[in-house]
């Protein structure tokens, strides 16, 4: 199981990149000379370890919706109807905190912003009817393409991102339910066991990989250092929005910059 | 309606209209340069600070308590490379532990 986590982390690894390029992971994964049938298998393996490393989570979900004082059909409805890990966690998280309606579904919103890309990378390889489309498209999440981009080839694409969304929507629901029903009566028992530092330890496990890279982790202690500075100052929830805000306008600054810088070097050369 | 469940549908219908906006409508397109390397970077933000406001958060006070513990043994734990599960056990132990000797 150990190994599976790891390479949990890996893949997410390798999607971030292929935000970057399509080619970068087209040489990734160039080694696919197999056969259909073992394609599969592995793209079946790679779901497999994506959903067991997504059970806690889904627990520790369950848990805190219910520390919230969500209803268990109201955490389940999150699971379903959202179903995008992280979103979930900073929406009833900041509904936790007592934060209003408005920034707990914009937090979770600019949270998802990153499913547009996903969706983009993904569109080729998720063709056919348009009620098709629609059906597959509620499985963009993280995991699901993650394991989808990890094949080359588009029906295998196609494939990988069924098998592991499919995979995690099962499981994430199922924990879901057993981490509110569990935990929901026993408010001290996650105090006790130090149950209310998984979500924090789980956003920096996410946010870990990333930290690799020197821009992501400017961007994390830009964040970070933004967000802590307001918490005495603003209402819950605005500290993450002002955060992500504050980084965002300064990152378009950036680019913009680095977009002129080539482009000079370009007419230079 | 509850605050949780007005936040359940307006959340649950703009993420599936993000998710969805790819495969129904933009097809083949890429998204511009600048976009794509902003919504890069953007998630390091909000994990960021997610993080640190629920581990130091303590309503509108900043508490440095047993939850900063635990999210430094998470990080010591994802420097040695531990696998995610093992990341959430060693942290919540961590806390769990600083609490009972207090």
């Amino acid at each position: 199981m150990v190994t599976c986590l790891h390479h949990y982390i890996g893949n997410d690894k390798r999607h971030k990149s292929s935000l970057g390029s399509q080619t970068g992971l087209m040489s990734v994964s160039a080694s696919d000379s197999v056969d259909d049938a073992g394609i599969r298998r592995r793209l079946r393996r790679q779901a497999a370890s994506i959903t067991v490393a997504v059970a806690p989570f889904g627990i520790v979900f369950g848990a805190s919706a219910a520390t919230a004082g969500l209803r268990l059909f109201e955490a389940v409805g999150y699971s379903v109807f959202v179903f995008a890990g992280s979103a979930q966690f900073a929406a009833v998280e900041i509904l936790g905190d007592g934060g209003s309606a408005a920034s707990a579904a914009i937090a979770g919103l600019l949270l998802n912003v990153r499913s547009l890309a996903f969706g983009v990378i993904m569109a080729p390889a998720l063709t056919g009817a348009f009620w098709q489309r629609a059906l597959m498209s509620q499985l963009m999440i993280d995991e699901a393409t993650a394991v989808g981009v990890a094949a080359v080839e588009k029906r295998h694409r196609r494939y990988g991102y069924l098998v592991g969304g499919l995979g995690v929507f099962v499981v994430w629901n199922l924990t879901t339910v057993l981490g509110f029903v569990v935990f929901s009566n026993a408010g001290d028992l996650i105090v006790d066991l130090g149950l209310d530092v998984a979500g924090p330890a789980a956003f920096l496990a996410l946010l870990w990989p990333r930290l690799a890279d020197r821009r992501q982790l400017a961007t994390a202690a830009a964040g970070a250092a933004i967000a802590v500075a307001l918490v005495p100052f603003t209402p819950a929830g605005v500290p993450i929005l002002a955060s992500m805000l504050g980084v965002g306008a300064a990152g378009l600054v950036a680019t913009s910059s680095v977009n002129e810088d080539s482009s000079e070097s370009e007419s230079a050369a | 309606m509850s605050d949780a469940l007005i936040v359940l549908v307006v959340l649950a219908a703009g993420t599936y209209v993000l998710k969805a906006a790819g495969p129904l409508a933009l097809g083949n397109r890429r998204l511009p340069v600048r976009l794509q390397s902003l919504v890069d970077l953007l998630p390091a933000a909000l994990l960021a600070s997610l993080a640190i406001v629920s581990t130091v958060g303590d309503g509108p006070a900043v508490t440095l308590d047993a939850r900063l513990v635990g999210l430094v043994f998470a990080g010591v734990a994802l420097w040695r490379r531990a696998p995610f599960v093992i990341v959430i056990v060693v942290a919540s132990a961590a806390t769990a532990a600083v609490r009972v000797f207090n």
